[in-house]
């Protein structure tokens, strides 16, 4: 087991640095340069190259990667050139509204989509799983960003019960922060639910059939107790494998739903860096995005091992 | 059951606290508001107006946070900033600045020369990020010679040196905090900045000790909207109250025809171009360049891109200014004569090129537009979509180009045309002379005269397609009163702004 964890987080590091390695030569081979950006059209030659230097531009550029590559390594994402911020500052402040964003759109759609994945399961062909099998194809065939347009429509043009955009900032209370954060992680949850709701379905008719349910059965257990503790438990290995999956989607999601909502999340942060050419904030994202979905990878792994109800056998 | 009473109370208490709140809220209603909700399309990098170029940082802080010595108002005409007064010489060299006495920073320090003196040599040190530093290069020397003057000699007249000392970038700051303005930005402006939510917002309050005319608002919000259906959503959701340089022209017949809604169009001073590379074959010929001009049809251009609301040029300078020469009818729309002319320079069957075009939304249409008349007459332009960072680079930088599209928003910038390596490759001996000669002239009849002269030497050139002015397109709530109609500098001044 140790050496399992060893090599993943061997393999972690070095899948991280070639990301590093991957982002910033794509963003020297991109044309545009930030100072240019920053001064406009009028800017002298003089006034350019004094910003130049100021950004650490006028460096060669395996120092540039060295410098930057380094501080990363122990931990520093570097200053941004535009807003003149640490890059981890303005990460930090963009996660407040993507993190919570995508957990709740991830409780939202796995507190729908489990229920109704056992629902159909135990109803199979009947009213019950049509209406689910129903609800699932549509809301695999909605992308987000229109059901977030719809939800806007409703709840904000005609309702008036949400606004239709914008992020007051946690500073203001917790209240308005959720109130702003609600129908954007609907948008988000829909689709999510109505995939995992599919999953969940089969998972769980895949189990139904195996040996140990039909003991259980045999038995005499009740039908509610086999479908809750014989065919759940096992059902959850491939749903979890799944909504780890989800979860990078849901960030990549997030990105498209926070333009929608107009959202201060990291998604609209990284699309203005790359607009601007704020190359430390794009390299310093990139990472951590890279970063992020091989650690929620191998957690999955882990989580899975952990769901596995077969005795474990312990080291020998 | 035992439970059943508290939470009967708790449901009273609520519908009590509700009733309350709605009580409250028409009580306020009655009052007019304090407060407002600005829409912008693009968030502002940073909030320091003297070090960077984005139009969104001026059109944040401009006149509300900081204040330059002279101020444009929203008729385009000069008017006191920091100094209440000024004096220029004879021979135009130097200028004599009287500050407000009782001026203040924000963090209470006092605005006198010493800053003024501090700004200007910032501005034109070596060092300098400041975007326009040309506007400031004829300056010789800054003396103060009380705390309340400023004297500022030149080594050449400049005939828009007040103009330019009235732009956002010859903002005056304070040494003690210039080098954190880019987050918290300190004028001495009418309005101090209370937060920053990045993506999202800025949010200046009124200052209490300011030492002009107070405002009527207390509290002023930017807020940042991209996404065209955001935008109108955010406006119909009653969540913005104005929304400046709004460019989603489709929808303005809807906010036209609702009364709740008030639509302004007015002028900027974006002259929008077919920039044209005059280096490079074939556009080195002045009749392959003409010809263009006249396979241009500019009222459907305006038509299709702005939906109508925009106003034909005939060269670079903006119609509502003195000293407009209207020579829109010099290249009339005739298809069959551009075809003569392009027969004529030895193209009777045009040839093939390419067409540049930056994000902004009246570029990618107009330029859709403007490849289709092209290819009436035979100009077959293959269109290259680009972002503004590789449009800066290649494009204007590199002057690697045949065709692109943009507005040039920069006020009375038709010098632009007599620079040595920009990237339009013009060169003419004409315009240069007549433009050494507007730098030494203070009339403004005389410059009048010889700003007309230099319109009809571009369109006679014909160096660029002169297409259309960039309207300034406000959709605000009707009850609000002030906003600015023009755009002649990037500004939203909301320091006269009320409600009724």
């Amino acid at each position: 087991m140790l050496a399992f964890l060893l090599r993943r987080l061997a393999s972690l590091i070095v899948t991280v640095w070639l990301a590093s390695i991957v982002v910033f030569a794509v963003l020297q081979l991109v044309p545009g340069d930030p100072a240019l950006l920053m001064l406009g059209v009028n800017a002298q030659p003089d006034t350019l190259a004094a910003l130049r230097s100021q950004m650490g531009l006028d460096q060669p550029v395996l120092t540039r990667y060295l410098h930057w590559a380094g501080a990363l390594a122990r931990g520093d994402l570097g200053v941004s050139l535009t807003y003149a911020r640490p890059v981890a500052e303005l990460v930090a402040e963009r996660l407040a509204v993507t993190l919570p964003l995508s957990l709740l759109s991830l409780v939202l759609s796995t507190a729908v989509a489990l229920p109704l994945g056992l629902l159909a399961a135990a109803r199979r062909g009947r009213g019950g799983d049509w209406a689910v099998l129903g609800f699932a194809q549509l809301g695999v065939s909605m992308p987000s960003f229109w059901i977030a347009i719809l939800l806007i429509l409703l709840f904000s043009l005609t309702l008036h019960w949400f606004p239709a955009g914008g992020f007051p900032g946690w500073g203001g209370g917790i209240g308005p922060a959720l109130h702003a954060l609600l129908l954007p992680a609907l948008a988000l949850a829909v689709p999510e639910a109505a995939i995992l709701a599919r999953v969940t379905r089969t998972a769980v008719l895949d189990t139904l059939g195996e040996d140990h349910v039909r003991t259980a059965r045999a038995k005499g257990v009740g039908r509610a107790a086999v479908l809750l503790r014989h065919a759940l438990p096992n059902a959850l290995i491939p749903v979890a494998t799944v909504l780890g999956l989800q979860i990078s989607f849901l960030v990549a999601g997030a990105v498209v739903v926070e333009n929608v909502f107009t959202l201060p999340g990291l998604g609209r942060l990284l699309y203005q860096a790359i607009g601007q050419r704020d190359l430390i904030v794009v390299q310093g994202v990139v990472v951590l995005l890279a970063l992020f979905v091989v650690v929620v990878n191998a957690l999955v792994d882990i989580a899975c091992a952990l769901a596995d109800p077969r005795p474990k056998g312990g080291e020998s | 059951m035992p439970t059943a009473k508290p939470r009967f109370t708790l449901a009273a208490a609520t519908i009590l606290a509700l009733a309350v709140q709605g009580a409250a809220a028409q009580s306020a209603m009655a009052q007019p508001r304090t407060d407002l909700v600005v829409g912008m399309a693009l968030e502002p990098p940073h909030l320091d107006p003297t070090a960077g170029a984005a139009g969104a940082i001026k059109e944040v802080t401009y006149a509300n946070l900081f204040e330059p010595l002279l101020r444009v108002d929203g008729d385009g005409k000069l008017v006191p900033g920091l100094a209440e007064r000024w004096t220029v010489s004879e021979d135009g060299l130097i200028y004599r600045f009287s500050l407000r006495p009782n001026a203040k920073f924000h963090d209470g320090t006092a605005a006198d020369s010493a800053d003024v003196k501090f700004t200007l040599d910032r501005a034109r040190a070596a060092d300098s990020v400041n975007a326009q530093k040309a506007y400031f290069a004829p300056i010789a020397k800054v003396e103060t010679p009380d705390p309340h003057t400023a004297v500022v000699t030149l080594s050449r007249p400049d005939g828009l040196f007040l103009f330019h000392m009235a732009s956002g970038d010859a903002a005056i700051v304070a040494p003690e905090s210039a080098a954190t303005n880019k987050q918290k930005p300190v004028g001495t402006g009418p309005f101090r900045f209370d937060r920053w939510v990045a993506g999202d917002r800025v949010v200046l309050v009124r200052n209490p000790d300011y030492d002009g005319v107070q405002p009527k608002l207390d509290r002023v919000t930017f807020r940042f909207v991209s996404d065209p259906a955001a935008q109108v959503a955010a406006l119909k959701a009653g969540d913005i109250d104005a929304f400046t340089l709004f460019s989603t022209y489709e929808a303005l017949p809807e906010f036209r025809s609702d009364p709740k809604f008030t639509v302004t169009v007015g002028s900027t001073e974006g002259e929008t171009l077919l920039s044209t590379n005059n280096a490079r074959k074939p556009f080195d010929d002045v009749r392959v360049r003409r010809a263009m001009a006249h396979a241009i049809d500019r009222q459907t251009l305006i038509e299709g891109v702005l939906y109508g609301n925009g106003v034909a040029i005939g060269s670079h300078f903006p119609p509502h200014r003195e000293g407009y020469v209207d020579l829109t009818g010099l290249y009339p729309y005739d298809p069959a004569k551009a075809k003569a002319l392009l027969a004529e320079a030895g193209y009777p069957n045009g040839f093939d090129t390419t067409l540049r075009l930056p994000p902004p939304p009246y570029a990618r249409r107009g330029g859709e537009l403007v490849a289709a008349m092209l290819a009436e007459v035979g100009i077959r332009a293959k269109i290259e979509p680009v972002e503004w960072a590789a449009w800066l680079e290649k494009t204007f930088k590199g002057k690697d180009y045949d065709l692109t599209m943009i507005a040039h928003t920069e006020p009375l910038d038709i010098d632009i045309y007599a620079r040595p390596d920009y990237y339009f490759n013009y060169k003419s001996e004409r315009f240069n002379a007549l433009n050494d000669e507007l730098n030494r002239t203070q009339d403004p009849a005389k410059r009048d005269a010889l700003y007309g002269e230099e319109q009809k030497v571009l369109a006679e050139d014909a160096v660029n397609g002169f297409l259309f002015m960039l309207p300034s397109v406000t959709v605000q709530k009707a009850n609000l009163t002030g906003m600015w109609v023009n755009r002649p500098v990037q500004a939203n001044d909301v320091t006269g702004v009320s409600w009724k």
